[in-house]
């Protein structure tokens, strides 16, 4: 089924000049691979691009059950000179959570308010 | 086996006054070395403390510290936990002179105050040879003028501070991991060339840094991430053993929460490539950490892997940066989308026919993720009916300019759309960094002791 990584998975964001990352950590072990092979780089790259998202790098980190996206370009140039609202792209990472997968809802973790019936 | 706790009781500049207090509790009833951390220092707040020093060489000290020391110097003391910080800011010296007082006014016992200085680049270069250093990113606004330049010093200068005996240690721009990492390597007798060492107690500084960002704070989502009573969320202790494995919890009879989630989440936090974080005294690789959960609110890191560090220091230059002008306005009830959308149009008209490029957003409308892309936030299909709030802002290089953003949302209120109210804005300055590389050896760490007499000795 059709799935936010909200369901399935956790992270925040940070910035560094006009860098943001922002983590992607599942809630189950057995949920890791789906990640990996559903949220590549082009996918974020392509989510983030309208906030001018130029490279975007997935570091993989299985023994934490995580990934990290480092995404260049996003905050219309960097805390001190975005002219955004949220100058820090400290609410992105909810940007990546809304992003929809395909995956089995056997991934959800136990009382997901995800879970279907 | 000595095992060192330290704990944080600030992680940013605006943080809690009021955290420390159950840290030092805490702390009290342990036995061993301990420590508390206030990690104070943005950028701003260091460019900032370099104009107050220039105005008056005896300040220019974190405009927070006696906010942050005064409730907690007394009882830390008692408590027999030494206070390392870099409310030092732009003059830790002066910082440590206004400890002393503090002290005194306080009514407390004769203590030792450390100084660590050295950072600050423009005491050794001319603002010509500090824009001549290697550029890592930055370079458009170098030219501006110059406002600060510090060089991140490493933990080991923190280590050399702690070991004059000092109960409280200030420092200017340090790394923030370096607050941990010194007194690790002053209780525990560290060697610098341990580079898996050094990871462990950069680790521990990374997790404890940023306050309650690793207890629960920064995550709690309602329903998928509970949270225990976050109004009253518990800074971090971390417990290091002298081979590097730590347990990191929180103070005891606080709210929040420790378990691989929120651990997790501060690791990788304002990280970029996990295998090569990058500071003076390492770098720090976390690709092979272990995290476990012992207990309730406890988790046990171990597998920090350290690397060579790079040769060269990093320093942060800030330079004058303009303003920037922002102001909202709030429309709400039957149509308030539309009236909301003809009022950043009215602005945009009338910024643009000055040649200024405002941003304009509307907050509710996916401002956060948007960013003053009307058209983007047009196609969400929003409810017509609501209560959304235009903003606008404006940077330019000089305030008349940037507050026209503030006075045209101003205007609103009488020549714009229905029922427009709430106008609330401003105009700020601007400061902008760059980062700049520096060889170590133009950098020289200068301590500096007051003992209880009030005596003060270079060590």
């Amino acid at each position: 089924m059709r799935l936010p990584l909200h369901a399935l998975a956790h992270g925040r964001s940070g910035d560094k000049g006009d860098v943001s990352n922002v983590s992607l950590i599942a809630w189950r072990a057995e949920a890791w691979e789906t990640l990996a092979r559903e949220v590549t780089e082009a996918d974020v790259r392509a989510l983030f691009r309208h906030l001018g998202a130029t490279r975007v790098t997935r570091h993989d980190l299985p023994n934490l059950q995580a990934f990290n996206f480092v995404i260049e370009g996003t905050l219309g140039g960097g805390v001190n000179r975005s002219l955004g609202l949220d100058r820090h792209g400290k609410t992105l990472s909810y940007l990546l959570l809304e992003m929809e997968i395909e995956a089995d809802p056997a991934l959800l973790p136990a009382g997901s308010p995800y879970a279907p019936g | 086996m000595t095992t060192v706790h330290i704990g944080c009781g600030a992680g940013f500049s605006g943080d809690r006054f009021d955290a420390a207090g159950p840290v030092i509790a805490d702390l009290g009833r342990r036995h061993g070395p301990r420590f508390l951390m206030f990690e104070c220092l943005a950028e701003r707040t260091l460019a900032l403390a370099q104009g107050e020093k220039r105005r008056d060489p005896g300040r220019g000290w974190s405009p927070f510290l006696d906010r942050y020391l005064a409730p907690h110097l007394g009882p830390a003391l008692a408590a027999g936990v030494r206070i390392v910080s870099n409310l030092g800011a732009a003059n830790p010296l002066g910082a440590a002179r206004r400890v002393q007082a503090l002290a005194r006014e306080l009514g407390l016992p004769p203590i030792r105050v450390a100084a660590l200085e050295g950072d600050d680049l423009r005491e050794t270069h001319s603002d010509a040879e500090i824009r001549a250093l290697p550029i890592l990113d930055g370079a458009e606004v170098l030219h501006q003028p110059l406002l600060a330049a510090n060089a991140y010093l490493g933990a080991r200068p923190v280590g050399a501070a702690l070991a004059t005996g000092a109960e409280v240690v200030l420092v200017g721009r340090t790394t923030d991991s370096a607050l941990a990492l010194g007194p690790l390597i002053d209780a525990l007798g560290w060697d610098p060339a341990d580079l898996d060492r050094m990871a462990a107690g950069t680790l521990a500084g990374h997790l404890l840094e940023c306050g309650a960002q690793v207890t629960g704070a920064y995550f709690a989502d309602p329903g998928f991430k509970d949270v225990p009573d976050l109004a009253h969320v518990g800074f971090p202790i971390a417990e290091i053993a002298p081979d590097g494995t730590m347990t990191l919890g929180k103070a005891a009879g606080t709210g929040g929460r420790v378990d691989r989630a929120t651990v997790t989440e501060q690791i990788l936090y304002e990280m970029h490539d996990p295998a090569a974080y990058l500071t003076p005294d390492c770098t720090l690789d976390v690709t092979a950490l272990h995290l476990a959960e012992p207990e309730t609110d406890r988790v046990a890191l171990s597998g920090a892997r350290g690397h060579a560090p790079p040769e060269t220091l990093k320093a942060t230059v800030c330079v004058e940066d303009g303003w920037l002008g922002e102001a909202e306005i709030s429309y709400a009830g039957p149509n308030a989308y539309a009236r909301a959308r003809l009022a950043a149009e009215v602005v945009g008209t009338r910024l643009r026919e000055r040649n200024l490029a405002p941003a304009l957003d509307i907050v509710g409308a996916g401002a956060s993720h948007d960013r003053g892309d009307l058209a983007r936030t047009d196609a969400r299909g929003l409810p017509g009916n609501g209560d959304y709030r235009v903003r606008a802002a404006l940077r330019a290089p000089d305030r008349e300019t940037a507050a026209l953003a503030v006075e045209e949302i101003t205007a609103l209120y009488c020549s714009g759309p229905a029922a427009g109210g709430g106008v609330r804005g401003g105009t700020t300055p601007q400061v902008a960094t760059a980062s700049v590389l520096v060889r170590p050896e133009a950098v020289t760490p200068r301590i500096t002791v007051i003992g209880p007499d009030g005596t003060e000795a270079p060590a």
